[in-house]
């Protein structure tokens, strides 16, 4: 008799979930016909998201476990791909340490550059601001092609690179140092220049943010007996453009590591001993030279995963309040 | 005397002077290779390959943009060509972005929408990754659409831009309702809204958007190089490229900088015209958890 009761207990219990259910569905679709007009605003943008970023995930996961040159039909081979980028490819694998090595200089001290620069700018007038403004912003918005034209020149192995004259000039060097063709050089010739370039969407968010910091914190912050700039920067500036920083630090990282124009455009591709072979020119190599896609889609997906894992890691570091 | 001189020296402000020098110092030096690339276009033949090498030009002349237009038109297409190419296609991603964003942004960021926390972590996830780890798929998707070697493929995947996306929804978050509602109990339409009173209020972020989307539609060589195989659909900056002839090659360098010159200028143009409504947009581009 217990067990009976207990039965029809289950019973209620399970009716009673079942129509909650069915009651959660209903809410939800009335909740979608009540958002159909903002749904269908929406749609244009939902639309073009899904089939140029959401679907090319998906294609790009299950084709990384796949054989595809283009010409037959992918054939399903699990984890090989990924089996040959780690034990076999050597290549593969120098790739990756100059990309990191790549990332851990021009990712932090492009960062830090870009809030200091910041910093100062918002240290003076209004009125002067913009003159500073363009002359730190307007390299990172150079196409990187044109102002190939300057480095290559700079860079020049001869002696009528710039560099090389002037160092000769000074009594540095005895003869011209190959800045583009010695793999000592190369990595840090690519740091150089992406740094120039490093001052962009970041330094504007920071920008931005230090302009709008209330007044009234520095002069709370004067009364709670804060004595210097530099105790002012740390202990209020900081805290106050925290969102901002989160948002530059998020964009540094994916900048850092997606380097490739400036490496194919500098040093070539392939470069001299693949020192210059950055993640994303061996994904290029494969994809758009050897047609192996399947490969070249196993190389997207580690990158990608570096990318989204670093920056999880800097929302768990930043992020918190 | 002794006490004036100290007055006027603690009048005199050494940090700002400090300052100033090196601000002013070091964007002079980050301006130096753009000021270079103007002087090579400037520099008549007998200068550009000069020993020593120099700076700055003398004798300025405009042979070489000449060159660019009529020497290089060598090929079956004129240089021309490719300019018009660049512009109609970053003309259609700037446009149809900014399009497509205003009316996304709108219901996730003032309506109570079913999916808008969703929608939104979507845009946010989308900012941590390049977009250049999707280029395998978007040019399958491409080559069997069809599209390839026309407009569309060079503007479409283009379209959905997560960081001009986010920046939108996070200004129109923060302007105040009070128009909306005032609008809503007039009794118009939610489009009308959008029209006459969003796209009016939303101006700052979408020059925000179109600065950003100029910028990487004007210098990206990529998806002429992927999406087109025909000399007629290059763009500008792999045009540039072809002049160049490839990394280590010097060769026609006044001709390769005169339209680097030319490619570089839109962007500063587009950047001193929006530059005050970008500040204004980027106050809220904050990321919290």
């Amino acid at each position: 008799m217990i067990a009976e009761k207990t039965e029809t207990q289950a019973g209620a219990v399970m009716a009673r979930s079942e129509s909650r259910f069915k009651k959660k569905m209903q809410l939800f679709w009335a909740d979608v016909k009540r958002s159909k007009v903002s749904l269908l605003f929406v749609a244009p943008f939902l639309l073009l998201f899904t089939l140029f970023i959401v679907v090319p995930i998906i294609i790009s996961v299950s084709l990384s476990f796949s054989y595809y040159n283009i010409l037959e039909s992918p054939r399903f081979i699990g984890f090989s791909n990924y089996k040959l980028l780690f034990i076999e490819d050597d290549i593969f694998m120098q790739a990756v340490g100059i990309t990191l090595k790549f990332a851990i200089i021009t990712g932090p001290i492009g960062y830090i550059m870009a809030f200091l620069l910041a910093w100062l700018i918002s240290q003076i007038p209004t009125k002067y601001r913009f003159f500073y403004t363009l002359c730190f912003y307007t390299p990172s918005i150079a196409s990187g092609t044109a102002m190939s034209v300057v480095w290559l020149y700079m860079f020049a192995g001869d002696r009528k690179g710039l560099l090389n004259h002037w160092l000769i000039q000074l009594g540095i060097f005895d003869e011209p140092f190959l800045f583009l063709q010695d793999i000592r050089s190369i990595v840090p010739v690519i740091v150089i220049v992406s740094l120039w370039m490093s001052m962009g969407v970041g330094f504007l968010a920071f920008l931005a943010g230090l302009q709008n910091v209330p007044t009234d914190l520095y002069e709370a912050g004067d009364i709670d007996g804060i004595r210097n700039r530099w105790q002012r920067l740390w202990y209020i500036t900081v805290p106050s453009v925290k969102p901002q920083l989160l948002f530059g630090a998020v964009m540094q990282v994916v900048a850092s590591l997606q380097v490739f124009d400036i490496s194919v455009q500098l040093v070539g591709l392939p470069s001299p001993l693949y020192a210059g072979h950055t993640i994303l020119t061996h994904l290029f190599d494969y994809a758009f030279i050897r047609f192996e896609m399947g490969y070249a889609s196993a190389i997207a997906v580690v990158l990608f995963l570096l990318m989204m894992g670093l920056n999880r890691l800097i929302f768990n570091l930043l992020g918190r309040d | 005397m002794m006490s004036r001189l100290r007055s006027i020296r603690r009048r005199i402000d050494w940090g700002g002077i400090g300052l100033y020098t090196f601000l002013t110092a070091f964007g002079l030096l980050m301006l130096m290779p753009l000021v270079y690339l103007a002087s090579t276009a400037l520099k008549p033949i007998s200068e550009l390959f000069l020993f020593p090498p120099r700076f700055f030009v003398m004798n300025p002349t405009m042979v070489n943009f000449r060159d660019l237009l009529l020497v290089t038109g060598t090929s079956a297409v004129p240089f021309i060509r490719y300019i018009v190419n660049s512009i109609i296609v970053t003309a259609g991603i700037v446009g149809g972005g900014v399009i497509i964003s205003a009316l996304a942004a709108y219901p996730l960021a003032k309506h109570n929408m079913v999916f808008k926390k969703f929608f939104f972590d979507l845009i946010v996830a989308s900012l941590m990754f390049s977009p250049l780890v999707l280029q395998i798929p978007q040019y399958l998707i491409m080559s069997k659409s069809g599209l390839m070697n026309t407009y569309f493929a060079l503007i479409l995947p283009y379209l959905a831009a997560p960081v001009g996306m986010f920046l939108m929804v996070q200004f129109l978050r923060q302007i105040p309702d009070a128009l909306l509602e005032a609008a809503r109990i007039d009794g118009a339409s939610e489009w009308k809204i959008f029209w006459s009173i969003v796209m009016p209020m939303l101006k700052p972020a979408i020059a925000t958007f179109a600065l950003f989307s100029f910028i990487s539609a004007w210098n990206d060589p990529y998806p002429a190089m992927v999406y087109t195989t025909s000399e007629n659909m290059k763009s500008l900056p792999l045009a540039i490229q072809t002049i160049q002839g490839g990394a280590g090659v010097i060769a026609r360098v006044g001709t390769f900088a005169a339209a680097s010159f030319l490619m570089i200028i839109p962007t500063l143009l587009v950047f001193i015209g929006t530059q005050r409504m970008v500040l204004q947009t980027m106050a809220h581009s904050g990321l919290k958890e």
